[in-house]
This record gives C-alpha cells, sequence and structure tokens, in this order.
C-alpha cells in the first residue's frame, strides 16, 4: 500500500499568537512575541526574555474539565491539548467524551518533558517525606507520553498512541512518523505535533551553556536574530503545533479542506562524527538529509519555492544556510526564498519543529511568504552564498508550490519534509 | 460535629469529581463513591488528601483502602477527630 497523505486540519498556540487566525495574523504581519520576564531575571537567568503564548484561565476551561485542571501543573501538556484538539476540530471532527472509540485515528505527539513544573512540585514533596502527598496525577502529567495519553482519551482514538522525543527535530519527526503510518495503510488519520512547556527549568540548561542571547533584555522583540549579523543566541520560546494527516483517499471521501499534500522527506543522523557532536550538527548528514527527502519525495530542488529552516540565531547559521546551498545546488538568485519563524516567536525547543510546521503549511494555503524580522542586517558570511532578496523582510504575495521544512537538534539528528500544494 | 454538618463538608469534597449528578443529588449514607457517583478510583486517592486538609487529619493506608461509600467516609472520618 502506498497512500497519498495530505493535511486536513492546523491547531497552534504560539508566543505571537493562541489559535489559527491570531497566528496566521501574526506570522504576515511579522509580529514578534518575544517578551522580557521579570521571573527570569529574579532567578539570575543571564538571557531574561523569551515567548510564552498568551493563555486566560478562562480559554483553558474551553480544553479542559475543571476536574482536570485540578493540581494541573503541566503547561507543555495544557499547550499541546488546545493545539491538538483546535486541530481535530479545524479537520472537521467533533470532539465527544461518549464517542464511540476510532481505531483509525492515532497521535504521535512530542514533548522535551511533559511538565516540568508539576515534576518540581512532585520531588519537593518526596524530599520533605509527603510522598502520599503527591495525588492520582503527577504520573500522568509528567511522563513523557502524558501528553498522548490526555489527547488519545480526550479524542477516543484507537490507533496508535505515543510520543517521541528528538529536541529541536521532534515535531518534525513526529509528523513524519505519523506521514509514514498513513503510507503504508497501518492508520487513516494520525494527529501529530509537538509541545514545550514555558518553564524556567527548561530554560536553565540553555542558559547556562550561554547558547541563548543576553544582549537583548532591554529591547525582546529585537533579540531573536537569525540569519543577522548581530545575532547573539538563541532567544527561548514555548508552546505547541498540531496537525491532521490523513490519507487522501479517506479526506476525498469526507470532502475535507486539504491544506497540503505531504510528499515526503527523511529523518538522519550525523552520528556525532566528522564535525557532529552532541550539541552541533554533521554538514555531510544534514545535506545527505535533505538531499534524501527530495528523493522520497520524487522532486527535484529547482521546484522548491521556498524554505523553512531550522536557523535558531546562533552562530550556526551560516553553516546551515551553506548546508542548503549544497544540498539543493542552488545559490545566489537561484535560491528560494528562506524564511526563519524563530525571529517572531523565538526558539520554541521541542515544539519549534511543529508550530514552524504548521506556519510552513499555511504559506501553501494562503499563498504568501511570512516575512523574517531582525536581519535588516543579514550575516556576510550568508550574504556571499545567497542573494538578501532571497531573505524577505515584508510578507512576500506569491504562489507557493513547494516548501521545504527541516529542523535540526542536539543529538546531532535531522529531519526535513517536503510540502506541496495539493491538486 | 453532627453527622449532618459532617455530611455537608464531604458533600463539598467531592463534588468536583463525581461523575453522576443525579446520584450526588441523592446521596445518602449508603451511597458509594465509585459505583454510585462513578468516580473515578485514581481520583478517591484525591478525595482522601482533601478529608485530610478539611479535617486536619491523617488518615493511613488501612482506612483509605476501606473509605468507599459515605457511611464509611464518616466513620474513618469520626474515628480519627475522635482520636486527636
Amino acid at each position: 500500500m502506498n497512500n497519498r497523505v495530505v493535511i486536513t486540519g492546523l491547531g497552534v498556540v504560539a508566543p505571537n499568537g493562541v489559535g489559527l487566525d491570531q497566528f496566521t495574523n501574526a506570522i504576515q504581519n511579522g509580529k514578534s512575541g518575544i517578551q522580557f520576564h521579570q521571573h527570569l531575571k529574579d532567578k539570575g537567568f543571564s538571557c531574561c526574555i523569551g515567548g510564552i503564548p498568551n493563555v486566560s484561565e478562562e480559554k483553558k476551561l474551553e480544553y479542559l474539565t475543571a476536574l482536570q485542571l485540578r493540581g494541573f501543573n503541566s503547561t507543555s501538556i495544557l499547550y499541546g491539548c488546545m493545539a491538538a484538539i483546535d486541530a481535530w476540530k479545524d479537520a472537521g471532527f467533533l470532539v465527544d467524551e461518549n464517542s464511540i472509540i476510532d481505531y483509525n485515528s492515532g497521535v504521535i505527539f512530542g514533548t522535551g518533558t511533559s511538565g516540568i513544573e508539576k515534576f518540581r512540585e512532585s520531588i519537593y514533596k518526596i524530599d520533605d517525606n509527603k510522598v502520599r502527598r503527591l495525588g492520582s496525577t503527577s504520573v500522568v502529567q509528567t511522563m513523557a507520553s502524558g501528553i498522548s495519553a490526555y489527547l488519545g482519551g480526550i479524542l477516543g482514538f484507537g490507533n496508535q498512541i505515543t510520543t517521541n522525543s528528538s529536541a529541536c527535530t521532534t515535531g518534525t519527526e513526529a509528523l513524519l512518523m505519523g506521514f509514514e503510518r498513513i503510507k503504508i495503510g497501518k492508520a487513516k488519520r494520525m494527529l501529530v505535533g509537538s509541545s514545550s512547556d514555558s518553564s524556567l527549568y527548561s530554560w536553565g540548561g540553555f542558559d547556562a551553556m550561554r547558547v541563548m542571547t543576553y544582549k537583548h533584555n532591554d529591547s525582546p522583540e529585537k533579540g531573536s536574530r537569525p540569519m543577522s549579523k548581530t545575532a547573539s543566541g538563541f532567544v527561548p520560546g514555548s508552546g505547541s503545533g498540531a496537525l491532521v494527516l490523513e490519507s487522501l483517499e479517506s479526506a476525498l471521501e469526507r470532502n475535507a479542506t486539504i491544506y497540503a499534500e505531504v510528499l515526503g522527506g527523511n529523518i538522519n543522523s550525523g552520528g556525532q562524527r566528522n564535525g557532529g557532536t552532541l550539541t552541533a550538527p554533521n554538514a555531510e548528514a544534514v545535506q545527505k538529509c535533505i538531499v534524501d527527502a527530495l528523493l522520497d519525495s520524487n522532486i527535484s530542488a529547482d521546484e522548491i519555492d521556498a524554505i523553512n529552516g531550522h536557523l535558531t540565531a546562533t552562530s550556526k547559521d551560516s553553516l546551515e544556510i551553506e548546508n542548503w546551498t549544497k544540498a539543493l545546488q542552488r545559490k545566489g538568485d537561484d535560491f528560494p526564498l528562506i524564511n526563519s519563524l524563530k525571529s517572531q516567536i523565538g526558539h520554541c525547543l521541542a515544539a519549534s519543529g511543529a508550530i514552524e510546521t504548521v506556519a510552513s503549511v499555511l504559506q501553501i494555503k494562503e499563498q504568501f511568504v511570512f516575512p523574517n524580522i531582525n536581519c535588516e542586517d543579514i550575516h556576510p558570511e550568508i550574504s556571499e552564498l545567497i542573494a538578501t532578496e532571497k531573505i524577505p523582510t515584508k510578507s512576500v504575495e506569491k504562489e507557493i508550490n513547494i516548501v521545504a521544512k527541516a529542523s535540526f537538534g542536539f543529538g546531532d539528528v535531522n529531519a526535513c519534509v517536503i510540502f506541496k500544494k495539493y491538486s | 460535629m453532627t453527622k449532618e454538618a459532617l455530611i455537608a463538608k464531604l458533600k463539598e469534597i467531592i463534588k468536583p469529581y463525581v461523575q453522576d449528578e443525579q446520584a450526588f443529588n441523592n446521596l445518602s449514607e449508603d451511597t458509594d463513591f465509585i459505583k454510585d457517583l462513578k468516580i473515578n478510583s485514581a481520583n478517591l486517592v484525591d478525595v482522601v488528601l482533601d478529608v485530610e486538609d478539611e479535617f486536619d487529619i491523617e488518615i493511613d493506608n488501612d482506612s483509605m483502602e476501606k473509605m468507599l461509600s459515605v457511611k464509611a467516609a464518616i466513620e474513618i472520618i469520626e474515628a480519627k477527630l475522635a482520636a486527636k
């Protein structure tokens, strides 16, 4: 069996917009979701800015019951449930706790840690000899698969329910895993995506590594500067993105809205060899990942209209651009348009791949390329490789047929996926 | 504390966990938490914690296992209050 796979639903909780309408509007206008956060300063962080989605207590109750919210302390699960439920509804399905089991639908929803604040709370209670006081939900809120477990129950899915974790590649990997499952006929629909919590305990380690910027505490919206000469490290973000993948046959039967087709993709690793380490990419493997994604999708490099890169605003951005030029054999004026959503929302870590994928797919649906902000001063190493016009700083309306999206993560892991306008 | 006052307090505590509103409205001493009120068995742990907080008592594991109905809960709470 070799099903064609299409996207029929999207959901997103991002620092610059919660919900599809707000988010679409934000990315079209290059709206920054980065703000100063006093609690980071209070704890002595060098980087005191970050992207946190704006979710009110009232909004939470639209997705989780009052009972589910008792003793609830996991923004990762909250954002994931919000994005995924929105995506499921957007695809035209109901959310009904009494629905019959749907053996044709499953979840692959990734995360870094599912509820680090709940984990901290639990550890303090145990250290205080109060293990009895943990209550009934500390396990489900702290296990990595908590997110997929919540979703599986809320939606009544009977196909595979699981969680993946591969650092910044997580969301893109989840999509490709769901894609493959539908392609080979083991599921009709897979709800895929990833989430990352808003917690200084998730962000602290990166601050300690000095990979986050500390130069923009007074100008948060200018802080995330992918591809810029003055980029000085990434800005942490959080949130969730979700997509409903479906066999083309099933989508047509239901007369569903089709956002785009997933043509194919590839996941690989640089093996932490040849320049690759736990934290740095092996350039050869990155290029191979992109080339193999094209082969899997059966397209040639010159068909790509736009790239949504990983591009975090660290010193590795130039290397990433170089890898794209080599893998695609395109440079200068011949290079596709390229953008990084991280300029607007920061690096949402485990959620980055999913949120950025939602943005990439919206470009195909709405036929535009969203702007990069904060790169009016393009890094000279980058402008040597590609024409500066290929890095739009304003929204570009253009016929967008094929978009390549890639994510590269700690552990020297890579994923690249190719989307095409459905026809 | 009178039994009526105790039941009223208990009702407040279990209200958020109840999945069967009608059975909750007709609550009596014979009401079973899981069978009648459809309280999720995992949530019984949370009910016990809330009872401990409300009455400032500690409910040991053996008592916890028996605390499956309104009647059993009242007996356990009364015994723990008397032993304070």
